[in-house]
């Protein structure tokens, strides 16, 4: 891993911290990214990844206009839109968050600002600015970390918090001739945690529930669960249809790392599920945190998934399913 | 005269396009010569042999909680066999593919019969994608000419196996291969370098015939629910209960130690301590 690329994972790690705290401010910190360029990878149809600092970003564009899901940090917000632009010069119209940490929803307040609802009947009301920005859609739990108090203060601007929360299952659009389908996956990276299916494109974006980097952070502290990220893996499973050998056809975008389809997903769900095995073996056993960790029940796949300077290592993913199993 | 045969000669060498080495088309099949490695090839390995193989600990471990029973999920049963695995089951057709006009290698390619695999190995120069593009069986391919041999380096895999029994193949490795072709024979030569999970290298040759006549048939695969699971459900064995992982060792009379695997084992060194371990 490169020292640039350690850097932004430590910002990351420095985010979900606040996050925890309450106090995330979005901004990454003190790191620097006048460096860090945005890079665009097509997924399929009208689906893009942006790669960056922080979360994957994902672009819908078409004759509607623009939607992305997560905005990383607001330091690379004007990247981000650079790079929209070379895409599509239609309206940004919806920011979708998979989730509240600040490597996600960082560039809220700035790429809401460069965009503009569709106002109009009861969108609009009585509100007069109703049309001024992109609109941002996320699961209320979501907005809740976003604008809790912490210590008199909000954990994030205003200006950046949700515009429009959903508090069920889901929340359906229809936008560049396609269903924008939003689930909400209980209690997996966090409580607030959403996957977008692109019905048409046929492309999910799984947010921090699914990452091809490391092991996936579960966010105690935020309400995520190692349960609940199995079941997010199992969702995006049943989701995808593969072309021919496992591969190919639905694709995934994952929180971090590589553009992604079923088999990744698969391999991914795989060593959760067998490492959470492992723990609730251990639990049933009643053994302590500490007896679990010097059990090691990650070994076969620490050279994987725990390099030298992971971002959530094998002791760190190790005890958040154990507390998670212990709930 | 002689000054004109020289000019049109300098001149048809400019022109000529860049040629391959060898022409590899054409179909290779290799089901009349499957005796190398048989037991890893068309029976299938046994479990807990990890003989021959420079395993490191975590793949150990990792092929320890294997069950056999994971490939019965309907997600897995059609999971194709990975680029640098695919090679050890029957045929292949190799075709190349040029530029109409300047007749330039633009890429080779293949078509496995096991699993219906396609791979195309890149002749143009192309770079490897980035980091954050898609990794896939057959992964991404480049190749180059040495001499007569066709060298191939592929990266950007999904993870596979070394052996199918549980001894798995990062998606962090580079694969590079070596077809060299002697008239109707062909040989493949693969080297997997996976630091995730091996010490070594972990080197195989395949060979083929030619057949002129040669056909490539269909695999279609078509996943079905052979047994009826918890939602969820991913068969393992938790550390220290796998019940099968001595039977190999135990059939074959050879010492625990040596089915267990690693560099050591996969030299002729070895032969001596075996000995010494089998008296």
């Amino acid at each position: 891993m490169s020292r640039l690329k350690f850097n932004v994972v430590f910002a990351v790690l420095s985010a979900a911290c606040l996050a925890v705290a309450g106090l995330q401010a979005g901004g990454g910190g003190q790191q620097n990214y006048d460096n860090v360029q945005v890079n665009i990878q097509k997924a399929q149809g009208s689906v893009y990844m942006l790669v960056g600092a922080g979360g994957n970003v994902t672009v819908q564009i078409g004759v509607d206009g623009v939607l992305m899901v997560d905005t990383q940090y607001a330091p690379m917000s004007g990247k981000i839109l650079a790079a929209i632009r070379t895409l599509s010069q239609a309206p940004l119209r919806y920011i979708i968050n998979t989730h509240s940490h600040g490597d996600h929803t960082g560039g809220n307040e700035n790429l809401k600002k460069a965009g503009a609802t569709i106002a109009g009947g009861n969108v609009t009301l009585d509100i007069g600015d109703a049309a001024q920005g992109a609109q941002i859609i996320a699961h209320i739990n979501a907005y809740k970390h976003m604008s809790a108090r912490v210590n008199g203060q909000f954990a994030t601007p205003v200006a950046s918090w949700p515009t429009s929360t959903f508090i069920g299952d889901d929340k359906k659009l229809y936008f560049n001739g396609e269903g924008v389908h939003i689930i909400h996956q209980p209690a997996a990276h966090t409580d607030g945690d959403s996957l977008i299916f692109f019905r048409k494109s046929d492309v999910i974006t799984a947010g921090d529930l699914f990452v091809t980097e490391g092991y996936p952070f579960i966010d105690i502290n935020t309400g995520g669960n190692v349960q609940g990220i199995v079941a997010g893996l199992n969702k995006i499973v049943d989701l995808c249809i593969p072309v021919y050998g496992q591969e190919g056809g639905t694709m995934v975008i994952p929180g971090h790392g590589r553009l992604s389809d079923i088999g990744d997903v698969i391999n991914a769900r795989e060593m959760v599920t067998i490492v959470r095995d492992r723990v609730q073996d251990m639990v049933k056993k009643n053994m302590t945190l500490e007896q679990v960790k010097a059990a090691k029940p990650t070994k076969d796949y620490d050279s994987l998934y725990n390099p030298p300077d992971a971002f959530i290592t094998a002791d760190a993913f190790v005890e958040a399913v154990y507390r998670s199993l212990k709930k | 005269m002689k000054r004109l045969a020289i000019a049109l000669l300098a001149l048809f060498a400019v022109s000529a396009p860049a040629h391959a080495q060898a022409n590899l088309s054409g179909v290779w099949n290799n089901l009349g010569i499957l005796n190398e490695d048989w037991p890893d090839r068309l029976p299938g390995p046994e479990l807990g042999d990890y003989a021959g193989l420079p395993v490191n600990d975590a793949v150990r471990a990792r092929a320890d909680a294997w069950d056999a029973s994971l490939i019965t999920l309907p997600e897995y049963q059609c999971r194709v066999h990975p680029a640098d695995y695919v090679s050890s089951f029957a045929g292949l057709r190799i075709w190349e593919e040029r530029d109409s006009v300047s007749q330039q290698l633009i890429a080779i390619h293949t078509h496995h019969f096991a699993w219906g695999t396609e791979r195309t190995f890149w002749m143009d120069g192309r770079a490897h994608p980035p980091a954050y593009a898609m990794h896939t069986a057959m992964g991404f391919s480049t190749g180059k000419w040495d001499g007569d041999n066709l060298v191939v380096t592929t990266t950007h895999l999904k993870e596979g196996w070394t052996r199918r029994n549980g001894l798995t193949r990062s998606d962090s490795a580079t694969v590079t291969e070596h077809f060299i072709r002697h008239g109707d024979t062909l040989t493949l030569v693969i080297s997997v370098d996976d630091q995730k999970y091996y010490t070594e290298p972990v080197v195989r040759s395949r060979d083929y015939e030619y057949e002129v006549n040669g056909d490539i048939g269909p695999y279609p695969c078509e996943p079905v629910e052979e047994i009826l699971r918890p939602k969820g459900a991913i068969p393992h064995h938790l550390p220290g209960t796998n019940p099968f992982l001595g039977e190999y060792a135990k059939a074959h009379n050879i010492p625990a130690e040596a089915a267990r695997g690693g560099a050591e084992t996969m030299y002729p060194e070895y032969r001596k301590k075996l000995r010494e371990m089998m008296k």
